[in-house]
């Protein structure tokens, strides 16, 4: 068994709304995956599935190689779960919090606690009344990251948190990674997992839109290009694969489908390449690509894939 | 910008939060007491019959106790009200103290009112939507009581003079609670807090009222809730009382208001001490996290329940003492002597004390679905503890928590009544007789847990119900209602004890039914989504 996750055509609706509609997750044991997709899109829901906390209505859930549902209280000995909301008990300290949820889950790593605690910057002695937002998301981080587990599951663990914590969040999961830990991580926030992610699985409207490695997304993603020619260009207008095209004098500013990289270059150096820049896609771009510039449907060249 | 400012739109925001209960609400206390009234009236259509009737309830210790006295025996209108006329106050009463601090301290620890509190909104403003919100709900409750019992014939003044009494009332409850609102940070603890002072009032009022006569009697002047039934609405028609109520409701809405500029948003009068950094080696499991939860609410009912028990014990042996007129020692001697006044009024106490215990288990047992709603019992069934291993934490809470608080009453009215008789006997017949009331309690809980597992949006069916069964229990006769229907009620199955004979098989059959509607609840909610 190499997949902490495998999940095949989930679907899950709540009354007329359809939060999962066919879904297909893939997690690999020791990789940090990353689940994107705008609000709405059902990472959440996924995840409440995952634990076992909702029944899907069809299709297929295998977590550590159980079943969410019928074995839910043994596999949650094996995995950690950090919620996007944190709401806590107000009159328990913080430091109540991390133990008692630590020791429901089969005890947690007391150095690493502390560790923990000094590196996050929080008092666990305040009331959790008296915490702020991101503190609160803080105390579920070290309650979860101290435990010793196999999976993580985080829904967008860093919501509330600084700069300074958000980066303190990444070396934690970098190390736990190489102790050949799994993590899902789910986002809105491209830079975190394009820091973090080796692979990507991007939903929309409950279904998969998109899976791969960053490496392998870019390849399929057009690459801009800019290049300063010797002479105008001929024959671009008319290629395929080529868009936005804008030609001012000698200087050129492109994107292209990967497919017509060849031919572009071709008529590039025909036209002789003084300097030339090409950039792969930024995951917004991908982003972009699949939900529009305002989350909105689709680009109509662009269908999503299911 | 003025202190007031956003004052009309949060009221109108209360006001459309509230749309369906509020109303709902009011109609059903109208209709009840309107109709109460009018089946009373049926009743006893002469005037000696209502002489006669009237005589007998203010001899019998448990009703003066329970309801106050009947002030004019011949009063149609007094003997129609004397029973739901009180109920009505206090569910006004209670109405005003929820509305309150629903609009105030609940806003602001869920995090809502900043949110109001960052647009155009005074720093006063809050609190006084709450409480015209809250006073204008009990006028318009006490003038629909008002036209509800003129409707049905009674007589205008006093019915008027009812309907402004539920509205002062009302006001004044409105007004403990703006304070209790701003002295702690949790509304639990502010609504907690606001309805103690309204059960204290109620046993002043009751030890007050049972002990007339004696200078104990004066204790019933001491009770915003004596002073309602000082107003002697048909018995006399005292305006004048209306005014001492007006006067503690300005008075403690001043307080209030002077509490609540002295503090920092969200915000109690105490600042939170810090916590422990780590927890105690206790604290390891759902049941531990939920009696941490729980605690303090328990030990406030606890205490409040031996006092029940110290006063209700004390009260038993003025049963009968001040029965002087014929009526009234036809039923003593129908009821068995002295001994037998006793034990009917210990009888009836406990029989109430199940029904407070049953309010006990069933907002133990709601925690369950305020966890889940909250999002609190997610981070937990994340972990290792199953569902049913969750569920049955508050469970057990609500279960031996309303077991405990019935011997704790038991066990009070007992070593007092044991004391005065001089009868060491007389301790475990008490105790027993309050223990009794245990399986009907857990009926409600088991109503509870049920709702919990199968349609958790409707909680509040746990609520109805109890209410349900308790006007069925004390309205049924009066309705003529079959037997068939009243013994509904699992209060209905409870033996009378003391005096009656203890009965196995209703106490199996209750916690039959109990365990049922538990398992039918978890088995609900082990099949259900949860959040």
């Amino acid at each position: 068994m190499n997949a902490a996750v495998a999940i095949e055509k989930l679907s899950k609706s709540f009354g007329s709304t359809r939060a999962l509609d066919g879904l297909d997750l893939e997690v690999k044991v020791g990789e940090i995956h990353g689940l994107l997709g705008p609000n709405g899109a059902g990472k959440t829901t996924v995840i409440r599935v995952l634990l076992g906390l909702l029944r899907a209505d069809s299709g297929a859930a295998r977590l550590l190689g159980g079943d969410p549902w019928r074995d839910a209280q043994r596999l949650h000995r094996r995995l950690a779960y950090v919620p996007g909301e944190v709401i806590l008990w107000p009159n328990l300290s913080g430091g109540e919090v991390i133990d008692l949820l630590g020791r429901l889950r089969g005890g947690l790593d007391k150095k690493r606690r502390a560790d923990l605690l000094e590196r996050f910057e929080l008092d666990p002695t305040k009331k959790a009344r008296a915490y702020s937002k991101g503190n609160r998301q803080k105390v579920a981080l070290v309650a979860a990251l101290s435990s010793d587990v196999e999976l993580l599951l985080l829904d967008e663990p860093t919501a509330g948190l600084d700069p300074l914590m958000d980066a303190v969040f990444r070396e934690c999961l970098v190390e736990l990674r190489g102790q050949g830990r799994t993590a899902l991580l789910s986002s809105h926030i491209l830079s975190e997992v394009e820091a973090l992610a080796d692979r990507v699985t991007i939903i929309r409207d409950g279904r998969t839109v998109e899976v791969g490695s960053l490496a392998e997304m870019r390849h399929l993603a057009r690459l801009t290009i800019s290049a300063d020619l010797a002479v105008a260009p001929g024959g671009l207008t008319s290629m395929p694969g080529v868009h936005d095209l804008r030609v001012s004098g000698a200087h050129v500013d492109l994107m292209v489908d990967p497919g017509s990289l060849d031919q572009v270059l071709i008529a590039l150096t025909s036209a002789g390449v003084i300097s030339l820049t090409s950039q792969p896609p930024s995951l917004e771009e991908l982003f972009l690509r699949h939900y529009g510039a305002d989350g909105a449907a689709p680009r109509a060249e662009q269908p999503a894939r299911s | 910008m003025s202190a007031l400012a956003g004052t009309a739109a949060l009221v109108r925001l209360a006001l459309r939060r509230d749309r369906v209960v509020l109303p709902a609400f009011i109609v059903i206390l109208v209709v009840m007491v309107a109709a109460s009234a009018s089946a009373t009236v049926k009743l006893y259509p002469d005037e000696a019959s209502r002489v006669k009737i009237a005589a007998a309830v203010n001899s019998v210790t448990s009703t003066l106790a329970m309801y106050g006295p009947i002030h004019d025996e011949t009063s149609s209108g007094a003997l129609a009200t004397f029973k739901m006329g009180i109920m009505g106050a206090v569910a006004v009463a209670v109405l005003a103290l929820f509305l309150v601090v629903r609009h105030t301290r609940a806003e602001e620890e869920t995090g809502r009112l900043e949110l109001l509190g960052a647009t155009v909104v005074g720093r006063q403003a809050p609190l006084t939507a709450a409480l015209l919100v809250a006073g204008g709900a009990s006028f318009v409750a006490g003038a629909g009581t008002a036209l509800g019992l003129i409707a049905v014939g009674m007589p205008p003044a006093g019915s008027v003079l009812m309907g402004l009494g539920y509205g002062c009332l009302g006001v004044a409850f409105a007004a403990v609670a703006g304070v209790t609102a701003q002295l702690v940070k949790s509304a639990r603890t502010a609504a907690g807090l606001a309805g103690g002072v309204l059960g204290v009032c109620y046993l002043l009022r009751a030890v007050g009222d049972a002990s007339a006569g004696s200078g104990l009697g004066r204790l019933s002047w001491l009770s915003p809730v004596g002073w309602w039934q000082q107003t002697r609405p048909y018995a006399g028609d005292r305006w004048w009382v209306l005014a001492l109520l007006l006067g503690l409701a300005v008075a403690l809405a001043a307080l209030a208001y002077v509490l609540a500029a002295r503090r920092d948003f969200a915000a109690g009068l105490l600042a939170d001490r810090p916590g422990p950094a780590t927890a105690a080696a206790g604290l390891r499991g759902p049941l531990a996290l939920a009696w941490r939860l729980q605690r303090g609410s328990f030990f406030a009912w606890a205490a409040v329940f031996v006092v029940i028990g110290l006063v209700i014990g004390g009260l038993a042996a003025n049963a009968g003492s001040f029965l002087t007129s014929p009526q009234a020692q036809d039923l003593i001697t129908r009821l068995g002597g002295a001994k037998g006044l006793r034990d009917a009024f210990l009888a009836v106490e406990l029989g109430f004390s199940g029904v407070f215990a049953a309010v006990f288990g069933v907002q133990a047992a709601m925690r369950l679905c305020a966890e889940e709603s909250a999002l609190r019992a997610e981070p937990l069934l994340a972990t290792a503890v199953g569902r049913v291993r969750w569920a049955w934490s508050h469970l057990t809470i609500a279960l031996l928590g309303s077991a405990l608080l019935l011997a704790l009453v038991g066990v009070g009215a007992g070593l007092v009544s044991a004391l005065q008789v001089g009868d060491s006997g007389r301790l475990g017949v008490i105790v027993v007789a309050a223990l009794v009331q245990i399986p009907a309690a857990w009926v409600i809980i088991g109503i509870v847990v049920a709702v919990f597992g199968l349609a958790p949006r409707l909680i509040v069916l746990g609520w109805v119900a109890l209410v349900g069964f308790v006007l069925l229990g004390e309205l049924g006769a009066l309705f003529d209602l079959s037997q068939t229907v009243m013994d509904i009620s699992p209060f209905a199955h409870v033996p009378r004890m003391p005096g009656g004979d203890f009965a196995a098989a209703p106490m199996v059959w209750l916690t039959v039914i109990a365990a049922g509607l538990i398992a039918i609840g978890l088995a609900g909610f082990r099949r259900r989504d949860v959040g």
